[in-house]
């Protein structure tokens, strides 16, 4: 029973962990598309915190079938903010990459020491 | 039985982001990256999130993997090591994931029904949705109807974004010299992805659209089927080739999609003023508040997918046309 409690807490570890992953990557890594990897690894780690959070015990997805009396749902709200979030985080990380393109193509490297070096 | 899937998703999921974050060849950082948006969509299913985890396995998995192999294939895809500093590094983010871990204890644990974010507006929402709109699926109601100004701005910023990228990736490359490339043939030569590709092609537009107009009574909406016709479509430029994609979407229609997209959403907001309700009340858009409400959600659905579609495939488009160029 208690180690059942604590692993209630197991997505939110995963979530700890995933989002300092991500930042790592992009603290350490001096590649510029590497640290945009870290970025959206870090941005799926709040989307999970997120979507853990919506979770209810016993509950299905928020679609209401008719007919079915007393069911319990998961929350929508959460679900809807991610939802917007993942296609909004696709079109920042492509405006990020054609920033990463354009350095290439002026510097001819996308490392950040290099890059910095260069100037 | 569920759970303890649940936990093998969840530990495959930390495996991923690791190897992600340790390889030193960013092709296979980026295939490791598609498999992680995979196991989170799963993961989103299990948490009874539906809707999300559609729009994370097209967008996460199909196209971000797109994009970033299409800046790969400018930029290079070997990952030059850095000496020094990670131990501190390591500590920084050490102590930052022990300080969060300690923090969730506080946390009310998985699936809590007494936890508060389930005490606020969301009973609301669940209870009025078949009331006012007349539909089950309350993650559309929400996303469209109720919380409609968030996905406005939604809508907008994916618009800012791709006229962004369409500004960056539009100016030519500074070296003199660059004649375009003969015309990418795509998979053309390659009997097997020819033949299976091309029966997908097809069924992936069709389901793209019955996600479409199907949101309302199961999981989609705008966002995921715009996300999958475009997964479509790029499946039809990698097999057939860049050129052969823009004659059958050229880009002025998908510039067309993105900028009406964003238009018909906001065009009905303003409709709904004039007709005397509220920016985006569609309750009075007809006679009876609930058709109000569904034709309402229908058209901006629409223009959502239009927008979502259109941006992602010129997005593509750039960084594609960019690489004939270099």
């Amino acid at each position: 029973m208690k180690l059942l409690e604590l692993l209630g807490y197991f997505n939110y570890w995963v979530f700890a962990i995933i989002l300092t992953v991500g930042l790592y990557a992009v603290i350490r890594k001096t590649n510029l598309i590497k640290k945009l990897i870290g970025l959206s690894i870090f941005q799926s780690a709040v989307f999970l915190m997120y979507i853990t959070m919506d979770k209810v015990e016993g509950g299905t997805a928020p679609i209401i079938q008719a007919g079915v009396e007393n069911q319990i749902f998961s929350n929508p709200l959460p679900q809807v903010l991610i939802l917007t979030a993942i296609v909004v985080g696709v079109s920042t990380l492509a405006l990020g990459l054609a920033i990463v393109v354009r350095i290439n193509e002026s510097y001819g490297t996308i490392e950040e020491r290099e890059i910095l070096d260069a100037d | 039985m569920i759970f303890v899937f649940a936990l093998f998703l969840l530990t495959l999921l930390v495996i991923t982001a690791l190897a992600i974050v340790h390889t030193e060849n960013l092709f296979v950082a980026v295939m490791l990256t598609s498999i992680f948006s995979l196991l989170m969509a799963a993961n989103f299913f299990i948490l009874d999130a539906a809707d999300v985890a559609l729009t994370e396995a097209a967008v996460g998995a199909g196209v971000t993997t797109v994009i970033f192999l299409s800046a790969l294939a400018l930029t290079g895809e070997r990952e030059k090591p850095r000496v020094g500093g990670r131990n501190i590094a390591l500590v920084t983010v050490g102590v930052l994931a022990l300080l969060i871990i300690y923090a969730t204890f506080d946390k009310p644990r998985l699936g809590d029904p007494n936890a508060p974010v389930h005490q606020h507006v969301a009973p609301w929402y669940l209870e009025k949705t078949p009331e006012y709109m007349g539909f089950p699926n309350v993650v559309t109601a929400v996303l469209s109807s109720f919380r409609g100004y968030d996905t406005l701005g939604e809508v907008f910023v994916v618009f800012a974004a791709c006229i962004g990228v369409l500004f960056i990736l539009g100016v030519r490359p500074p070296r003199e010299s660059l004649e375009p490339r003969d015309e990418s043939s795509g998979l053309r030569h390659h009997l097997i992805p020819q033949v299976v590709g091309r029966l997908l092609v097809p069924f992936i537009v069709l389901f793209g659209l019955y996600v479409q107009f199907h949101g309302e009574y199961g999981p989609g909406g705008g966002f995921q089927a715009g996300a999958i016709i475009a997964t479509g479509v790029i499946l039809y430029a990698l097999l057939e080739g860049e050129a052969e994609a823009l004659r059958a979407v050229p880009r002025s229609v998908l510039l067309g999609m993105v900028i009406g997209g964003a238009m018909l959403f906001g065009s009905v907001g303003v409709v709904c003023m004039l007709m005397g309700g509220a920016f985006l009340d569609y309750s009075v858009l007809a006679a009876d508040p609930v058709w109000g409400q569904q034709l309402g959600i229908l058209i901006i659905e629409a223009g959502v997918g239009m927008a979502v579609c259109g941006a992602l495939l010129s997005i593509f488009h750039a960084f594609a046309a960019r690489e004939s160029l270099s």
